[in-house]
């Protein structure tokens, strides 16, 4: 037990490369950028997220080129020319893609107009209904 | 009313199956590669029996096939065979074949080369997997046909048979003697 807590003790003791501002900043722009890349080899996760050992090299390689003083589109125009845009995430809202953009917001305006117009139809009835009661409820008022 | 219905109906049902009857045309694995007719990206590896040092760039004239693998790949076995015999076939024609060792260690790679009978070529080392990367790998077994030029002329996913192997390399040799 107390050969367990001197190596402890001793292992604690052992000394950490400090941390930079500078390493902080570089890992949080190499995790924004490996987010939007696409593990080739996982099911739908980022380079980020997966465990993989190639999405591992290619966060490796994100750190490289952003080191080398690359911008982050020229690193995704990287890997764009490797894997096709298919490696991107979140596809670029041009040509066939612009379907994944404008499908979902025109199918939900779709669905607004036809809630908004069944539940004037329905309104309309209701009331149409509620009328012709009251007329048949009028003569035993009087 | 009833026929407004129809229309409203078909106009928002046509479209949707036919964007799914395209969808069904196409196959979700097969993600096409920018790399044939790019220049293939070079590379400068020691071969896994330290026995030499291949650049690529060197290798501008010849007929270069570039095939990843792993000994924990299952598919990397029904090439093997048809990689080797191709690779002897081809040899005093000006084609190269080499192996690239994907996510793999040099030991458990040679164990497997053994277990398989050979390989008659060198299989090179990618450490850090940057040439994978490079080549923008999706997976193993990939193969890579890279012409005279040193461009990548064609690719193939999954393994490759020895008819497919002679007729790609058929192709560029036939391309190289044409001087196009």
């Amino acid at each position: 037990m107390l050969a367990v807590l001197i190596a402890a003790t001793l292992f604690l003791q052992q000394p950490i490369a400090p941390v930079t501002p500078e390493d902080s900043l570089l890992e949080a722009r190499v995790s924004a950028l490996a987010s939007t890349l696409r593990c080739p080899i996982c099911q739908g996760l980022s380079i980020e997220d997966s465990p993989a050992p190639l999405a591992k090299e290619m966060r490796a390689v994100v750190r490289d080129q952003l080191k080398a003083g690359r911008t982050p589109a020229e690193i995704k125009a990287y890997f764009v020319a490797k894997y096709s845009e298919f490696v991107l995430l979140q596809p670029e809202p041009r040509g066939f893609n612009l379907t994944v953009y404008i499908l979902p917001v025109v199918l939900l305006l779709g669905g607004v107009v036809l809630v908004v117009r069944v539940a004037r139809k329905w309104s309309r009835g209701a009331s149409g209904v509620l009328a012709a009661s009251e007329v048949e409820q009028e003569p035993e008022f009087r | 009313m009833n026929w407004k219905r129809a229309v409203f109906g078909a106009a928002l049902a046509i479209p949707i199956v036919a964007l799914l009857a395209y969808g069904l045309t196409q196959d979700p694995r097969l993600i096409k590669s920018p790399l044939p007719g790019q220049p293939a990206p070079p590379f400068a590896l020691v071969s896994m029996d330290g026995g030499e040092n291949v650049s690529l760039t060197a290798l501008r004239g010849q007929i270069v096939v570039v095939n990843f693998w792993a000994s924990w790949c299952l598919e990397c076995r029904f090439e093997h065979a048809a990689l080797s015999e191709t690779a002897t076939r081809y040899r005093d024609r000006g084609v190269r074949f080499f192996g690239m060792l994907y996510d793999d260690t040099p030991e458990n790679a040679r164990k497997w080369i053994e277990t398989m009978g050979g390989q008659s070529y060198p299989t090179l080392l990618d450490p850090g997997l940057r040439t994978a990367i490079d080549f923008g790998l999706w997976g193993v077994p990939e193969t890579f046909y890279i012409d005279h030029e040193g461009k990548v002329a064609d690719k193939t996913i999954g393994p490759v048979s020895a008819e497919v192997l002679a007729g790609k390399i058929d192709r560029l040799l036939a391309l190289r003697a044409g001087g196009t």
